[in-house]
Formats: C-alpha cells, sequence, structure tokens
C-alpha cells in the first residue's frame, strides 16, 4: 500500500482513465464529423433519419453515441490493467475534440463543402 | 397569465436542466480545480469526494436530460413542416426564422451549431464523472489524467454555454408554441 495526501491507496494505472479520455475525444469528434456528413450528403442525411420528427440529428448523435461507448468498451478492456503514456494520448484526444469543436461550427462547415 | 404546454416543455428542457447544469458548472470546476492543484489547495475531504461522486452524477443526469429532451421533445416541435397554404408561421420556429433574410442566420448557425455541440457537454462530463468515481484520492497521482479531465470539463462548460445561450436566443427570436393551454393564473380584469 502507498500513502499519498488523502491516505493509504495502492495506484491505479492510468489505463482506464485513458480509455475514457480519448473515447471521449473521438465521441465529440464523431458528433461533428456526422453532422457534417449528413449535411454534405443528401443519402447520409437519410441514413441518419432515425426518428422522423427529430431527423437526421436522432441518427447523428445515436451514432456518435455508439462509436464512443463501443470504443470506450474495447479501449477498457484492453488498457484497464496498463499504464499508458498519457501525454500523447491526451494530445491526440485534444486534436480530436479541438476538430470536433471546429467541425461542429456551422460557418467552418459550409466552407469545407464550398458552400 | 398562461403558457402553453410546448411552451413548459422547453422551460423544462431550457431552465430546468440546461440552467441546472451551467450553474453546476461552477461548482464541478472548482472541484476539480482542488483536485487539479494539490500542492496549492486543501485536498478534498473523504466526505467532499463522496459529495462531488454524487455532483458529478448528478450533473451527468442533467446533462443527458438536456440534450435528449432537446432532441426528442422541443426540436421536433422547432422543426416542424407547416401544412400546404399556411403564412402564419408562429407555431413553426424553423420555417419562421428561415422565412426572413434577417433572421435566417438564427437557424443557419445558431440552430445547426448548438444542435450538435450541445452533445460535447454529456459525453464529457460522462467521462469525467467515471475517471473522479474510479480514481477518486487516486487522481493525485495522476497529473496528466487531472488535468485532462479538467480541460474536457471547461470545454464542456463552453459547449454548453454555446448551445445554452442559442438556445435562449432562439427562443426569444422564434418562440416553441402551441400545445394545450396551462392557466398559471387568472387575470383581475
Amino acid at each position: 500500500m502507498k500513502s499519498n495526501q488523502y491516505g493509504n491507496e495502492s495506484e491505479i494505472p492510468n489505463g482506464s482513465a485513458a480509455a475514457a479520455i480519448l473515447s471521449a475525444g473521438v465521441g465529440c469528434f464523431s458528433v461533428s464529423v456526422f453532422g457534417l456528413l449528413g449535411d454534405a450528403f443528401p443519402a447520409v442525411a437519410h441514413f441518419f433519419n432515425f426518428y422522423n420528427p427529430t431527423g437526421p440529428l436522432s441518427g447523428v448523435s445515436t451514432t456518435a453515441i455508439i462509436v464512443w461507448l463501443a470504443l470506450w468498451a474495447v479501449l477498457f478492456r484492453s488498457w484497464k490493467a496498463s499504464s499508458l503514456p498519457m501525454g500523447k494520448i491526451n494530445a491526440i484526444a485534444f486534436l480530436l475534440l479541438g476538430l470536433g469543436l471546429l467541425l461542429s461550427f456551422p460557418p467552418f462547415g459550409d466552407f469545407l463543402q464550398g458552400k | 397569465m398562461q403558457m402553453s404546454f410546448r411552451e413548459l416543455l422547453t422551460l423544462l428542457h431550457g431552465m430546468g436542466f440546461g440552467g441546472l447544469l451551467l450553474l453546476a458548472f461552477s461548482g464541478a470546476l472548482i472541484g476539480l480545480y482542488r483536485i487539479c492543484t494539490p500542492d496549492r489547495s486543501s485536498p478534498l475531504t473523504g466526505w467532499e469526494q463522496n459529495l462531488f461522486r454524487i455532483y458529478l452524477i448528478a450533473m451527468a443526469v442533467l446533462a443527458w436530460g438536456t440534450v435528449l429532451s432537446g432532441a426528442y421533445i422541443v426540436y421536433p416541435w422547432y422543426r416542424a413542416h407547416p401544412p400546404e397554404g399556411i403564412t402564419d408561421y408562429s407555431e413553426y420556429p424553423q420555417r419562421l426564422l428561415l422565412s426572413s433574410p434577417t433572421t435566417e442566420g438564427w437557424h443557419n448557425v445558431g440552430m445547426e451549431w448548438k444542435e450538435h455541440i450541445a452533445w460535447f457537454a454529456p459525453i464529457i462530463i460522462t467521462m469525467v464523472a467515471y475517471i473522479f468515481i474510479k480514481y477518486g484520492s487516486n487522481l493525485s497521482k495522476h497529473r496528466q489524467v487531472r488535468k485532462a479531465a479538467f480541460a474536457f470539463a471547461v470545454t464542456a462548460f463552453i459547449a454548453a454555454t454555446i448551445a445554452g445561450s442559442f438556445g435562449a436566443l432562439l427562443n426569444k427570436h422564434a418562440p416553441v408554441r402551441g400545445g394545450a393551454i396551462i392557466k398559471i393564473m387568472e387575470g383581475t380584469k
């Protein structure tokens, strides 16, 4: 048992946190990418129309949540007992989060589509 | 004084779930800051850690409640297509906004941005809540994890603020109306 400022606890590997952080970055990025694809291609928008009153947003959000949770589950199983280089994982997660924020901004999405 | 059923549920979505979520961010960010700066802040006591776990779970519930009520209750009313021949768009907010070049930006930028960026908040808050529940005081040994969780939480706050602000402004320019009328108070005249 190792001690820290809060009391005596053994150290938990950072793999679980890495899985949660990276999958959250991918989840946010997925929302924006799916939204952009739905906006750019009518066929994709039609595919994402899971619930008609809500329209393509229903499929965009549901699919992004599935991607996020599925990736989280896969990474968790693989990484839960590991200690990983968090700096690299954080960098990838923040890159995806930043790209997600950028792609979610409609004028930027319109620019990419040449509108 | 009266309001419609749709106005009531829009209020629940925006002020009930969304407003409470935005208020809750202040406490969460202070808590996370204390965890992230163990050398400068007093550490969380055991009781505070338990309280913070419940607090983050409540935030995640509020965040999911906000986006799900928005996407599946309010948004369908917002984007409803008016029947042929209708020229009064007062019960069709999206059409009302798109009917004028002075207001179409509220939909084309405001709603289009809000409807996607809003989902960042529940995804991130769920992740932050998980990390704190899983690691608790062990976070003191994981500097990079603490910093990432805090930075993600700040981003979730920004995303929720953007979504909430546009929600309020959209509802000001084109309120969601309709449904049964609920009388809150009788007039005196």
